[in-house]
């Protein structure tokens, strides 16, 4: 290691492609992301992938601050795009990674990212077969951007979509919400206030395999990441055209985020996960669905949190309803920019 | 969550509102104005209209802070970032109203004004600190509640010695507008909002104090009740009105009263007084001008007045033509009389202050109550 010196930075040299860049990528990159894949060391990585249907999927990853509670851009970079395949009901196969580097980012920073993008990876058993950097110059990034692009296979038999969201379905969440959101904006600059909550960045995929091994007939999955809970949904009542009723009294939530969210007037429904899934499903699957989430860490606190009602009129969006904690109703609403505290 | 989730108790809400049925006459209408944007909130986020019989009716008051603004003051917000080159410093609930021409903070930053998002006036302060160099205007707005923090402020600001700090300031008082509202002055009686109390606000009242709605329970002859902002505090104080209203009486009632005390916080009061004094009439947008409802920054303090610092230019700042605020901030209109609503004029692309704010009623109604909402105004189109 000669490059990590105390103090060292990304300097515009180490994305111009010569002596630099190669030894960013022999010290920094190779090290954590080691793996069959990557060692090929062509421009184009050869996979053997099994016959059958793939899928892709791709994720670009700006979070500020770049290292928070529970996570940082490298992991959360590996998380998103394996459960953006894992939704598809997928078996993901193989992850690449684009980085854009700010001239001057500590090159400590960018050593301890990437020593947890590759661990993410390895304990994810998903290997990161090709990668790319470039620099820009100061001023002209955040630190790190990440780009992530995934490839699956879909299990036979497997058809998840949300067009196959049906009436009288069962809408099942693996976890509590808003947890990430909350740990993010609890390390944002101008908001500093104390919490044990940490991030939800996870992947799932191992979870949806269980998932969807035991339940072909699952109808959709949807990780619920930016705009949280009523966007995700929203977005699926009105792809599906069907209406939807949440009950907010089995809503999970940590007493801690719901305080969070009350001093700052936010709302958990609308406050982003990485670590959580939503399931619909047909209702007599509901139980046997909740049973395997919860036998992994992340689908511990997994519940039902409503039901799918009827079609929605014939070219509308179906409406995302629920039934508050003292028995009136309201809709929950797509998020209209973003979410702004209240004055008081 | 201690202090939170007792007062949304599904079992005690139940209980309350069958109380309510029980008790409302349903030979009569009741008609609540629930003053403060906090409370139209809550009502709407539990459904607190479920739960209450259709003859008791919420009307929904003008104590939303950034509606209230007339457009002219947020545009002379806008010249000091733009033309003036200030950081400006702003609660989050002021980005997204529309100035003239539509434009609001956010258009301005992003075409390169330095206006930053707060949580306090702490906040504003330590901009200021970290930027000796540079102007830094904290646009004050807000009730009863924000004013102590932005008099906190100037009196901090003047302590240290921090020369390029000045609230640009905004504050308005609620008694004088509850006064406004049923006083109507100028406005046919027809035309005028019938209302059979109040549903007194909960965070102002705990600076100024339940004594503080005496006077105009006395002049005005309409009951009042401090509640707090949770969903049971709504629904307990609705029973009291009720209460008060059947019995023909009409008195300041505290059910905020973990709360809210008889005086109020004096401290607090006693510092919006050496810092502010009255303005003798104020541009409210919706009540139009309204004497004594606003505060501006002594003479002492003019080195912290962003309006003595800065010359502002004259401005014809004209709202929306066909915008319904005005009609609905003072309750007269609701937000399915008004011809934009959920059309022209969406969270995403406001018109009007009121479709802007968490507190304004127009949207409290698209984002809870859109479905309902269209519907009526299709059915009356």
């Amino acid at each position: 290691m000669t490059l990590l010196k105390p103090g060292a930075t990304i300097e515009m040299a180490h994305g111009g492609g010569g002596m630099a860049t190669t030894r960013l990528i022999r010290e920094i990159f190779a090290p954590h992301f080691a793996n069959p894949l990557l060692a090929q060391a062509h421009d184009a990585t050869r996979i053997d992938a099994p016959s059958g249907r793939l899928v892709m999927t791709t994720d670009a990853h700006v979070i500020s601050p770049l290292e928070f509670p529970g996570g940082d851009i490298g992991s959360l970079s590996v998380h998103g795009t394996i459960n953006d395949i894992a939704m598809g009901g997928a078996r993901p196969i193989a992850l690449s990674a684009a980085f854009i580097l700010e001239e001057g980012l500590p090159l400590a920073v960018l050593n301890r990212i990437a020593a947890s993008m590759g661990a993410a990876a390895r304990h994810a058993g998903v290997p990161i077969a090709t990668a790319d950097t470039k620099v820009v110059e100061r001023g002209h990034g955040d630190g790190i951007y990440i780009t992530t692009t995934g490839l699956g296979i879909v299990p036979e038999g497997v058809h998840i979509a949300p067009t196959n969201i049906a009436p009288d379905m069962a809408i099942l969440v693996s976890g509590t919400l808003g947890d990430h959101g909350v740990a993010i904006l609890s390390q944002r600059q101008g908001l500093h206030f104390g919490t044990t909550i940490t991030s939800d960045s996870a992947a799932l995929h191992h979870m949806v395999a269980d998932m969807v091994a035991a339940v072909p007939s699952i109808a959709c999955l949807r990780d619920p990441t930016r705009g949280g809970l009523s966007a995700t949904l929203n977005e699926l009542a009105e792809a599906a055209s069907v209406q939807m009723l949440l009950q907010e009294s089995a809503l999970p939530i940590r007493p801690e985020v719901a305080g969070a969210c009350e001093l700052l007037g936010l709302d958990p429904l609308h406050i982003a996960n990485e670590g959580k899934l939503i399931c619909i499903c047909p209702p007599e699957h509901a139980q046997t669905l909740l049973t395997i989430m919860r036998r992994h860490p992340e689908g511990q606190n997994a519940a039902q949190i409503g039901t799918t009602g009827p079609r929605a009129a014939p070219g509308t969006p179906g409406l995302l309803r629920m039934t508050t904690l003292i028995g009136g109703t309201r809709v929950v609403d797509w998020l209209a920019g973003e979410q702004l505290p209240r004055i008081c | 969550m201690k202090y939170v989730s007792e007062f949304r108790d599904p079992a005690l809400a139940q209980s309350l509102a069958r109380a309510i049925a029980r008790e409302a006459d349903p030979a009569r209408s009741y008609a609540f104005m629930e003053f403060c944007g906090g409370h139209t909130h809550a009502i709407f986020r539990y459904g607190v209209q479920d739960l209450v019989p259709a003859n008791v009716r919420f009307i929904h008051g003008p104590g939303c802070p950034v509606c209230v603004l007339p457009m002219r003051r947020l545009d002379d917000a806008l010249e000091l970032a733009e033309a003036q080159g200030v950081i400006l410093a702003s609660y989050a609930d002021m980005l997204r109203v529309p100035g003239s021409g539509r434009r609001s903070m956010l258009t301005a930053r992003a075409g390169g004004a330095d206006i930053r998002m707060v949580y306090s006036t702490l906040d504003a302060l330590q901009i200021a600190r970290d930027n000796p160099t540079r102007e830094v205007v904290f646009m004050g707005i807000g009730f009863e509640t924000t004013t102590p923090a932005s008099a906190m402020a100037i009196l901090a600001a003047q302590r240290e010695g921090l020369a390029n700090f000045s609230l640009f300031c905004n504050h308005v008082l609620t008694p004088p507008a509850i006064a406004h509202v049923l006083s109507a002055p100028g406005i046919d009686p027809a035309q005028a909002v019938h209302l059979d109390g109040f549903l007194g606000p909960s965070h102002v009242s705990t600076v100024i104090g339940a004594a503080a709605y005496r006077p105009l329970v006395e002049l005005y002859a309409k009951p009042v009740v401090i509640a707090g902002f949770e969903p049971l505090d709504v629904l307990q104080s609705v029973l009291m009105l009720i209460r008060q209203v059947n019995e023909g009486r009409a008195e300041v009632e505290n059910q905020y009263a973990r709360v809210v005390t008889e005086q109020g916080n004096t401290k607090a009061q006693a510092m919006m007084d050496q810092v502010f004094t009255l303005r003798d009439s104020f541009e409210w947008r919706g009540l139009g001008a309204v004497p004594h409802s606003a505060r501006a920054i002594r003479p002492a303090y003019a080195a912290f007045d962003a309006e003595a610092r800065f010359a502002l230019t004259p401005k014809q700042s004209r709202e929306t033509k066909s915008c319904e605020c005005p009609a609905i901030l003072r309750g007269v209109k609701q937000p399915k009389d008004c011809k934009l609503f959920g059309k022209a004029c969406t969270p995403e692309t406001p018109m009007g202050a009121c479709m802007v704010s968490s507190e304004g009623s127009c949207a409290a109604y698209y984002t809870y109550r859109r479905a309902e909402t269209m519907a009526a105004m299709e059915a009356a189109a």
